[in-house]
């Protein structure tokens, strides 16, 4: 029982509008027009940005709700993707298992950084970033797509390259901003027997 | 995060006193090594009770010990007998809250829908609920916005929305924290004016001077304290001479 | 504004939303059970007649929701052709086909507020875990509430950079913007206690109207 029984009835409500503001900045990135980079193959979209945000800002739980609840939306056919799709068909496609991944890879990130989070810096971020917002994406988006479409694995790993460049950039930015909130407005807070447990 | 119900006495309503008031007792709060009000003791039943001081005096968290949207790190707040510490259901129901930013107190994106989220939450029944949505969309000039994204109504509006949303909860007492601060002069006399003929008692904590006019009593917040204590004749050239 | 439903009294809009979305399902696991082009194949034209003739969606509607993955479609075709053989190919783009009509169609006759109950409904069994399934809809409604202010409070803060001189859109601004509306949200969460949220009896009435379309 925290100090204070008032502290804990607030958390919860507050818990609840956390989770939606990211399902809407989620939401809000897709809107953003994919960014042409020079010497890149193919554009960058924001979206997955907003997944590793909900991760290192949120941390585990309430940054998987919140893609969870994003994910809910586009499947209630709100056009919240980037190019302005969805509805249950996205979820059927040949590239669905990335949209998937999206709640477990917030969940990874976000618990790689509760983890990190007493020492939690730029380095640590990107630990963070990179094993859950590119590792855990493309390790159930590119067997996914081979299930699906009746390609070899192979066939869908080399695919998916070009957009990895894009994704350690995302991962970049994202850790960038999230060492910057949470000197400004640390959300995550430890139970204080993590101290002794980890 | 835990979503689970607490087992608190939900439904049923303890004995409340009537007329009470708000009663504080030797209130004070700290955020963490840092006080923020202390040795605050008075009762309130006036009908119109206004707040004023600085940033950062403590009037927002006085405003929000009232319905137990915080409570004390000691002493205790009594509302109409309802300790805000134990009783926390009872007492919201007794006292609505009206935010400065209305943006941060609207959650259903439509007008109508947001309108019959407090009454929902209360168990009201759906039929009862419609009543009372309709009686407010018409008070307050809503009717053509039943519909509408709450984000594409005015500020004032949204500010007119925000208040009309805790009337259709039918409390006894409103408190308002700063609730004309965001808003141009003709948003400001309009609130003023709504809340001026509201039949709730009401406490405002503000900025604007002039909404205290017809007030019953002026408190003064300064450092964590109340510095003053009267009728608006008596606080608020005290409190203005002060500033210069 | 912010949904693909399209309005209209046919059998298929009034059907069930959780019979929808069981059908849906079953054909999603059903048709990977086979690898006959006529039972793929029928299936397409089924959704089709279904969605077209018995929903009477127009064309458009599904149109819409099948475009963005064409491209995709047409290089996994290109590919089988290639690699495998020209039935494997053929199957494994018209399954897809088939699945993305269906996907459509019911997305296109089912209110949000019907997919929600369903949601809820789903949801039910985690009440075992604490999870109360009536929060679910108030989440949902909250992010559609979010979506245009974190919109607006992105272009304010763009302006005010602008303002000091910065006009190109800079990653910088995240954090002030990302800052502003995590208070906002410490708020709306007060304001949830306040109105009641708290409160909820384990079975709110609903009767609210469709949250968008």
């Amino acid at each position: 029982m925290p100090a204070g029984s008032g502290t804990f009835r607030r958390v919860k409500s507050r818990d609840l509008a956390y989770v939606a503001l990211f399902a809407a900045i989620v939401a809000v990135l897709g809107l953003l027009p994919p960014v042409n980079v020079p010497g890149f193959p193919v554009p960058i979209t924001a979206q997955t940005l907003g997944v590793m945000l909900a991760g290192s800002v949120l941390g585990a739980k309430r940054g998987g709700l919140a893609l969870l609840v994003f994910l809910a939306l586009v499947a209630m056919g709100a056009p919240l993707l980037s190019g302005g799709r969805g509805g249950l068909s996205v979820f059927a496609g040949p590239t669905a298992g990335y949209l998937y991944s999206w709640p477990i890879a917030a969940f990874v990130i976000g618990l790689l950084t509760q983890l990190f989070w007493r020492r939690f810096n730029l380095a640590w971020a990107l630990v963070a970033n990179l094993i859950g917002g590119i590792l855990v994406i493309y390790a159930i988006g590119i067997p996914f797509t081979s299930l699906f479409g009746d390609v070899p694995l192979w066939a869908s790993f080399t695919g998916s390259l070009t957009f990895i460049p894009g994704d350690v950039v995302k991962a970049v930015v994202a850790s960038l901003v999230a060492v910057a909130v949470r000197r400004a407005y640390p959300v995550i807070e430890l139970p204080s027997r993590r101290a002794t447990a980890s | 995060m835990r979503w689970r119900r607490r087992p608190e006495a939900g439904a049923e309503e303890p004995a409340a006193t009537p007329g009470a008031g708000i009663d504080l007792r030797d209130v004070g709060h700290e955020y963490g090594d840092r006080t923020v009000l202390s040795g605050v003791s008075l009762t309130l039943t006036e009908r119109r009770v206004g707040v004023i001081g600085a940033n950062g005096s403590g009037k927002s968290t006085f405003a929000r010990l009232l319905n137990g949207l915080v409570v004390p790190t000691s002493g205790s707040v009594l509302v109409d007998g309802l300790d805000t510490r134990t009783q926390v259901r009872a007492v919201r129901r007794r006292v609505g809250f009206v935010f400065q930013d209305p943006d941060a107190q609207i959650v259903h994106p439509t007008v109508a829908e947001d309108l019959a989220f407090g009454p929902q939450n209360q168990g009201v029944p759906a039929e009862e609920i419609a009543r009372r949505v309709e009686e407010m969309l018409d008070r307050y000039g809503l009717a053509g916005h039943r519909d509408h994204p709450a984000h594409l109504l005015s500020g004032g509006q949204k500010q007119l929305l925000a208040i009309a949303g805790v009337l259709a909860m039918r409390p006894q007492r409103i408190v308002f924290d700063e609730p004309t601060t965001l808003l141009d002069l003709a948003n400001t006399r309009r609130v003023a004016r709504v809340i001026d003929e509201l039949e709730q008692d009401v406490v405002v904590v503000t900025h604007h001077l002039d909404l205290l006019a017809g007030f019953d009593r002026v408190l003064v917040v300064e450092d964590g304290r109340v510095a003053a204590d009267g009728t608006p004749a008596e606080t608020v050239p005290w409190y203005v001479a002060r500033m210069d | 504004m912010l949904s693909l439903y399209v309005p209209g009294r046919s059998v298929v809009h009034r059907a069930p939303a959780g019979l929808k979305l069981g059908l849906l399902a079953a054909l999603g696991v059903g048709l990977f059970l086979t690898e006959r082009p006529a039972v793929v194949g029928g299936a397409l034209v089924g959704a089709l007649a279904v969605g077209l003739g018995a929903a009477r969606l127009p064309w458009r509607a599904l149109a819409v929701q099948v475009r963005p993955v064409w491209l995709w479609l047409a290089l996994l075709f290109v590919f089988h052709l290639l690699a495998t053989d020209l039935r494997t190919g053929t199957v494994a783009v018209l399954r897809l086909l088939a699945l993305l009509v269906t996907a459509a169609v019911v997305t296109a006759t089912t209110r949000v507020t019907a997919l929600v109950a369903v949601v809820e409904w789903l949801a039910s069994p985690l009440r075992v875990f604490g999870v109360r399934p009536a929060r679910i809809g108030l989440v949902i409604a909250m992010t559609l509430r979010f979506i245009p202010l974190v919109a607006e409070r992105a272009a304010r803060i763009r302006e005010a950079q602008a303002a000091r001189g910065a006009y190109r859109l800079r990653w910088g601004m995240a954090v002030p913007l990302l800052v502003q509306v995590l208070r906002m949200a410490a708020t709306v969460g007060e304001a949830l206690d306040a109105r009641g949220a708290d409160d909820a009896p384990a079975r709110r009435p609903r009767a609210r109207p469709a949250v968008a379309s």
